[in-house]
């Protein structure tokens, strides 16, 4: 197996063959747990310390259970409430943790680049969960893993992303991944949720839904957060959901057989119609949930692998 | 005191030329200029103690740096006057010319005189304060200007807190102008570059860091030079880094308002892709910019319309920069790394030596109505002696600042201050 990364901190560090690495393991592990086999051994004696900058109820939620499948011992911090607040730095936070010796990291924080620097910082794996407006690997991966058993495959593919690309980190995530792959890419939204630069990834840009999902096989849809609101982004949830809220008749722009993504939690009625995510021929978006613990199974398991592997070598070394 | 400075290459920044010659220092001043190399002086007129050969390296008048933060008051860990003046002295800066962005803010004659004071006990090299414009920094009512100049203030400036209240900015400039005072602005639209951490484009978008457009240092030009227009006050512009900034500060200086501008070293010398993997060190204001960018100021320095270079010297320390991206505190420290750096553009080929001293040391004097900053007889004897070619690999903790954060740390330079003189007394000797 070819997978020698020491954290999992963004899509950017992946070679192609790496994320399929990833996502054949996390298909295994999704059939396992559909098929209730227990896989408790993979992480047994491992300890799991889910650290939460940010608010968040799915992803927590998802790492949690993936950790306890796979028989680790999960501890969750949801740093908001701790010590950053009684004015502890991110890095002495990081310090303290690696001190109490676990083995794998899962973090979430506001600031882009912060999952990085608390990487630097110690010896067990770290898990990206998303930092800033950056990256997050798992949603990317998830999304693939989605992509690929709907569409049976993970290549060559048109997939339209919707919504506010300029704030969303599964949206460079999923940019990036999809790219590598060899899928095209297009991007739709109203110019002021655009990246600057974003020309320059190798997507396409579409201002007008309607030709933005002309014949694409697949819509993801982002979650428009209430704040861009206030910072006027855009004039209001009406006017955005009259032209870029995806209901049946500008998915019909999209091919018949196109399926429907979401990576929650939605707003219904404001960026997606709520009849259309509930539709089974067509939304994924409860399979997504399924497959996030699949692929961070996956990615937790991999990660161990290559820590056991680093410790064998530094007992070696030691005992030498 | 009298010394006899021999063998040198005199690099005047006045004439643009870089000659054999030597240098006879006395009672502060360049006494006598020679073009020969060994001047036919007997040991009877200078005793041969006071006399120096520079064995053929590079003689220019003392850098005077516009734009310093010492901080002191409120964050003398960070650097204080006695280690800013020693750095100051080790990079060839024989004028320091400080900012009041300190905690308080300089704006009283009171604390104005503390500093003076501070820097008088401490500092080996002349230290010149600038004094906020506006009470507190906050943009609100102006200083008192009159009081402050009497005081010693040479400029005023609120850095970079942008004063957003046109009406007050113009009054404070109608006032500054019955004065003669200089006002030294900083170019930015601040509603736009709010909340930024690096300039808009692909870099910033693959970081997913928040960004300004570069469009924002033009309009804040824009507006200062109306205002300009307006009052007729003397302005300098600190720091000019965009392409798209030129064009009106040429426009303005063709119209013959008393304008200027400067740019620091970082901007001349490092792209926004410098900051790589969130290295904070490169975190500077306004942020580092793409390539094209700073092709263009140097050009700008080349040509003269952006008149002065400065190393926009900026304290941090470790804990203000072990942070993630957007948190961290801007700025480098660069008294002492500003002579090797910008030799960088010097080997390219970019700018010559007595261009670069044109806007390191001649420009600065000029603008701040100094007698420094030339190699002429009757001149201040402010000098820098190096050698614009040895190689050194820096490391930021041989740095004589408290404060270690230049992005320059493991850079390979060429260019080292060999001795530097003040007033025709050696402050610094390389070791």
């Amino acid at each position: 197996m070819s997978f020698s990364h020491r954290h999992l901190l963004g899509i950017e560090a992946l070679r192609p063959d790496e994320i399929s690495t990833l996502l054949d393991l996390s298909d295994t592990y999704a059939e396992r747990n559909r098929t209730r086999t227990s896989c408790t051994e993979v992480l047994a004696g491992m300890t799991q310390i889910n650290m939460f900058f940010e608010s968040s109820t799915r992803t927590l939620a998802s790492f949690e259970l993936a950790g306890k499948r796979l028989g680790a011992g999960v501890m969750n911090m949801a740093m908001q409430a701790s010590s950053l607040k009684k004015g502890e730095t991110l890095i002495d936070t990081a310090l303290t943790l690696n001190a109490m010796r676990p083995d794998l990291l899962v973090v979430r924080h506001p600031h882009s680049g912060a999952v990085d620097l608390l990487s630097q910082k110690v010896d067990c794996a770290v898990l990206n969960a998303g930092d800033g407006r950056h990256e997050h690997p798992t949603q990317a991966l998830l999304d693939a893993l989605t992509i690929r058993r709907a569409k049976g495959r993970l290549h060559r593919l048109s997939i339209a992303i919707c919504g506010d690309i300029a704030h969303s980190r599964v949206a460079r995530s999923n940019i990036m991944l999809l790219g590598k792959m060899e899928n095209r890419v297009r991007l739709v939204g109203p110019q002021t949720l655009m990246p600057s630069g974003i020309e320059d990834f190798g997507v396409e840009v579409f201002e007008d839904m309607r030709e933005g999902l002309r014949d694409v096989d697949v819509v993801m849809m982002l979650r428009l957060q209430k704040e861009r609101m206030d910072g006027g982004f855009i004039p209001s949830e009406r006017e955005y959901y009259h032209r870029y809220g995806l209901d049946a008749e500008k998915l019909g722009y999209a091919r018949d057989d196109a399926i429907v993504m979401h990576p929650g939690p939605m707003n219904r009625g404001v960026e997606i119609d709520g009849t259309l995510a509930d539709d089974i021929n067509r939304s994924v978006i409860q399979e997504q949930v399924e497959m996030g613990v699949a692929v961070r199974m996956a990615a937790m398991d991999l990660l161990a692998q290559s820590l056991r592997v680093r410790r064998a070598a530094q007992d070696v070394s030691v005992m030498a | 005191m009298t010394l006899l400075l021999t063998n040198a290459r005199l690099v005047d920044p006045e004439t643009g030329t870089v000659a054999p010659g030597a240098l006879l220092l006395r009672n502060g001043v360049i006494a006598e200029r020679f073009d020969t190399p060994t001047p036919d002086i007997g040991t009877d007129h200078v005793p041969q103690d006071n006399r120096r050969d520079a064995q053929g390296k590079c003689v220019a008048p003392g850098i005077v740096d516009i734009g310093v933060k010492i901080c002191e008051p409120g964050e003398r860990h960070k650097e204080s006057y006695g280690s800013a003046g020693l750095a100051a002295a080790a990079g060839g800066v024989t004028t320091i010319v400080t900012r009041p962005d300190t905690a308080p803010a300089i704006d009283t004659p009171e604390s104005l005189e503390f500093i003076r004071r501070r820097a008088n006990e401490a500092a080996p090299v002349h230290v010149l304060p600038m004094a906020a414009l506006t009470k507190g920094r906050e943009g609100r009512e102006m200083t008192e200007i009159g009081f402050l100049m009497d005081a010693g203030a040479v400029a005023f400036t609120d850095c970079d807190s942008v004063v957003r209240d046109t009406k007050v900015l113009s009054r404070a400039m109608t006032y500054a102008r019955a004065l003669g005072a200089l006002i030294v602005g900083h170019p930015q639209e601040p509603n736009l570059s709010a909340g930024a951490a690096t300039t808009s484009g692909k870099f910033a978008s693959l970081r997913g860091l928040p960004a300004v457009s570069p469009m924002a240092e033009r309009m804040g030009i824009d507006r200062d030079i109306a205002l300009i227009e307006m009052t007729g006050v003397r302005y300098h512009a600190d720091q000019i880094t965009t392409t798209r900034a030129l064009p009106a500060l040429e426009r303005a200086k063709r119209n013959g308002f008393d304008v200027t501008a400067g740019v620091s070293m970082h901007h001349l010398t490092l792209n926004e892709y410098d900051v790589a993997d969130y290295r904070t060190f490169f975190k500077v204001k306004p942020p580092l910019r793409a390539e094209d960018d700073r092709h263009a100021v140097v050009e700008a320095v080349k040509s003269g319309l952006i008149d002065v270079i400065g190393s926009f010297h900026t304290p941090q320390d470790e804990e203000s920069k072990r942070l993630p991206f957007e948190e961290a505190a801007s700025g480098a420290v660069g008294l002492e790394t500003l002579l090797p750096v910008l030799m960088r553009l010097y080997h390219s080929g970019d700018l010559d030596l007595p261009t670069l001293f044109r806007a390191l040391s001649l420009n600065p004097a000029r603008r701040l109505g100094l007698e420094c900053g030339r190699l002429a007889k009757g001149a201040p004897a402010d000098l820098v002696l190096f050698d614009p070619d040895k190689p050194l690999v820096l490391d930021r903790f041989k740095l004589l600042s408290k404060s270690k954060n230049t992005p320059f740390d493991g850079a390979r330079l060429q260019g080292k201050v060999l001795e530097t003189f003040v007033s025709g007394t050696s402050v610094y000797r390389s070791p």
